[in-house]
């Protein structure tokens, strides 16, 4: 394939009092697409991908790389929030939602406000579900390093993305990350008790996307996803850990337009 | 001088191999290393030697806490300070202290003191700490919103201990319906409040600002004559002059009947390869949020084994930085009196033994600071003016400018 790579604009628009950092490129459909906990790239082969069919909109949480931190925000939902505030400030409708992660809790909790307002939604091993037999893995005892690593199948792939060891800048901003983290998703850790009683009403179509080899969150909760929103499938990606995006990056965004396109 | 007696109540018969083998003495080195009969045999032999530090003419009995870890054993320094409050006659009870953040209910620990300060008779000195990093994750508190919840806890509780109730608070991290406390600190104001720290300037500021005594824990000479320049400065912003009565300090101490054994007991302080809170991963000790965002560049890299560990001097520099003194009482007299002329504390902790130093001689140590050293230490104090917030009077804070006394 010889498509060039899209331009990337970014802009910072005020959400709630706080600068928002939110990167922009492609055409076409719309999808929103909601980073991991660590924070993430400016550019990743997984975003470029997904903007030669749709048009692509990469956030910084608030609080997260380059958008400023509100000090109130206290919850995973008070950021979902925020996003919505961003859509319907854009004037965005027929938009679908790719959360990554930590981000695909965020896209859960906005799926649940707004039951009908999404085109699609794919939650790509989401938090957000507490495990019946396992654990989320927990940061907090974990090195910055040793975290990110753990999120990956192939070590091999680590390398790829952030080198054999990351430079000292991309270790502070992991930390500021995580501290964002720590403030909105303390207690309970990474998941909402309420969550799985409120998907229940989520009509819009949802592809649910796991890594085969996620060492942060347990399969099980991508069963459980599946089973709680009514109009969801679970596909599983080979060789590929928590950060699929990352991993798998054409096959996740094959999946993604796919599903987003259909009819 | 305040003259007063510490020990980290060490845990002296945990398997020093496992904590080696798994690489850790902290947080996650599994309390089945725990052994409950050694345990209660050492809490008596501790309150043994508390007992013997009021015999000897200590002036107070310096008490904290931490969890999930061998090198202190105490994990509620209100139950020791209870037990010391029937237990003791003279000495003053100086916690240093609760820490704040990890309390989910500011109220109950007002309560806890108040009823400390009345049972000892107004012995009570109410200090008050951050606590570690390990313990906000040990205790599943939000390091983020450590430095936050500490001053909303500390100004909970001082408003609990001097206003009458009922009253409403509705704050931040707390909120409570009523705060209306039967039982208050006999002390009035309110009882003496002082605070240890290490390395957060930010601590010491506060400390200053709220016209607190600050006590600097085993810091190197000239680390400690910077956190004084610190403190007097923003005591003058604040118009008030910083001294000897606002100057703690923590010396770990160890006296023997002769050198060499003062010498290889004195090694035990580096028990926990010179970490003041056991060994553990420095995400551990310092989760994100937790420090000072100035430490941030540092930290991260120290973290993932770019730097070295910035408290990990070694026993003989240590020893030649006097931040350990160990000898007879007349090699240390000296020492001392050097501590004593260049940082001017008048409030002196005595922190004495540690690791696994064997009791008998934990109770020498004890004898021998209060038979020998301290009588000449105070006249040193005497010499030097270093006045206590008690010989000096001092008012217990900037908010409440008066000396602490038991209301009669």
């Amino acid at each position: 394939m010889s498509t060039p790579p899209p331009t990337w604009t970014s802009e910072t628009v005020a959400i709630a009092g706080a600068g928002l950092h939110v990167a922009r490129a492609g055409a076409g459909a719309p999808v929103l697409v909601l980073h991991h906990d660590i924070g993430t790239l400016d550019r990743l082969p997984f975003y470029d991908a997904l903007a030669r069919d749709l048009t692509v909109l990469v956030p910084s949480h608030p609080g997260y790389d380059a958008s400023e931190r509100p000090a109130w925000l206290r919850s995973v939902r008070d950021v979902a929030v925020v996003y919505q505030w961003l859509l319907a400030q854009r004037g965005l409708a027929e938009v679908s939602i790719v959360g990554l992660g930590f981000g695909g809790w965020i896209a859960a909790e906005m799926a649940t406000m707004s039951p009908r307002a999404f085109r699609r939604l794919v939650l790509v091993n989401p938090m957000g579900i507490k495990p019946e037999q396992g654990q989320i893995a927990d940061q907090a005892l974990l090195s910055y390093i040793d975290y990110v690593r753990r999120g990956f199948s192939d070590a091999g792939a680590f390398a790829r993305v952030y080198g054999d060891e990351p430079p000292t800048a991309t270790l502070e901003q992991w930390d500021l990350n995580r501290e964002m983290t720590f403030r909105i998703a303390w207690k309970p850790y990474m998941y909402n008790p309420t969550l799985p009683y409120l998907l229940g009403g989520v009509t819009t179509p949802t592809l649910v996307v796991w890594g085969r080899d996620d060492r942060i969150v347990p399969l099980e909760c991508g069963e459980r996803f599946a089973k709680a929103l009514p109009h969801a499938r679970l596909e599983i990606v080979e060789g590929a850990g928590h950060f699929v995006d990352m991993e798998q990056p054409d096959e996740l965004a094959r999946l993604v337009a796919a599903f987003v396109r259909a009819a | 001088m305040h003259l007063m007696y510490f020990t980290e109540q060490p845990m002296s018969a945990y398997p020093e191999e496992e904590g080696r083998t798994f690489g850790a003495t902290a947080l996650m080195f599994s309390n089945r290393h725990f052994d409950p009969v050694a345990g209660s045999r050492l809490y008596n032999e501790y309150l043994e030697h508390y007992r013997l530090v009021e015999e000897v003419g200590f002036d107070g009995i310096m008490l904290n806490e931490h969890h999930n870890a061998p090198f202190c054993m105490q994990a509620k320094c209100n139950i020791f300070a209870s037990i010391l409050a029937a237990m003791t006659k003279r000495v003053k009870i100086v916690l240093l202290g609760n820490p704040l953040p990890l309390a989910e209910n500011p109220v109950r620990l007002a309560e806890e003191l108040a009823m400390i300060d009345m049972v000892s008779r107004g012995r009570l000195v109410s200090g008050f700490v951050r606590g570690g990093g390990q313990e906000q994750l040990a205790t599943g508190v939000n390091p983020a919103f450590n430095r936050e919840r500490f001053e909303e806890a500390h100004a909970l509780i001082v408003k609990a201990w001097t206003q009458p109730g009922p009253f409403r608070w509705e704050g931040t991290h707390y909120q409570h319906r009523v705060v209306n406390p039967w039982a208050v600190p006999l002390q009035k104001p309110h009882p003496r409040v002082w605070i240890p720290g290490v390395l957060s300037k930010e601590t010491v500021v506060w400390a200053a600002q709220q016209g607190y005594p600050y006590i600097a824990l085993s810091t190197a000479i000239d680390a400690t004559k910077k956190i004084w320049e610190l403190y007097d400065q923003v005591a003058a912003e604040r118009g008030f002059a910083g001294g000897p009565e606002y100057r703690g300090y923590l010396q770990r101490c160890h006296v023997a009947e002769t050198e060499d054994k003062a010498m290889a007991n004195a090694q035990q302080f580096m028990w926990m390869q010179g970490e003041f809170t056991g060994l553990a991963h420095p995400v551990w000790s310092t989760p994100s949020g937790y420090f000072s965002p100035s430490y941030r560049k540092a930290f991260v890299e120290y973290a993932v084994g770019r730097r070295s560990n910035p408290r990990g001097a070694a026993f003989e520099d240590q020893i030649r930085d006097q931040q350990i003194v160990a000898g007879t009482p007349k090699t240390v007299i000296p020492k001392l009196r050097r501590l004593l002329e260049e940082t001017r504390p008048s409030i002196l902790g005595f922190w004495a033994s540690d690791g696994f130093v064997p009791n008998d001689d934990a109770r020498t140590c004890i004898r021998l600071l209060g038979e020998e050293v301290l009588p000449a230490l105070r006249e040193i104090g005497k010499e030097l003016g270093l006045w206590s917030p008690f010989e000096a009077n001092a008012p217990v804070s900037r908010a409440f400018p008066e000396p602490a006394l038991p209301a009669r």
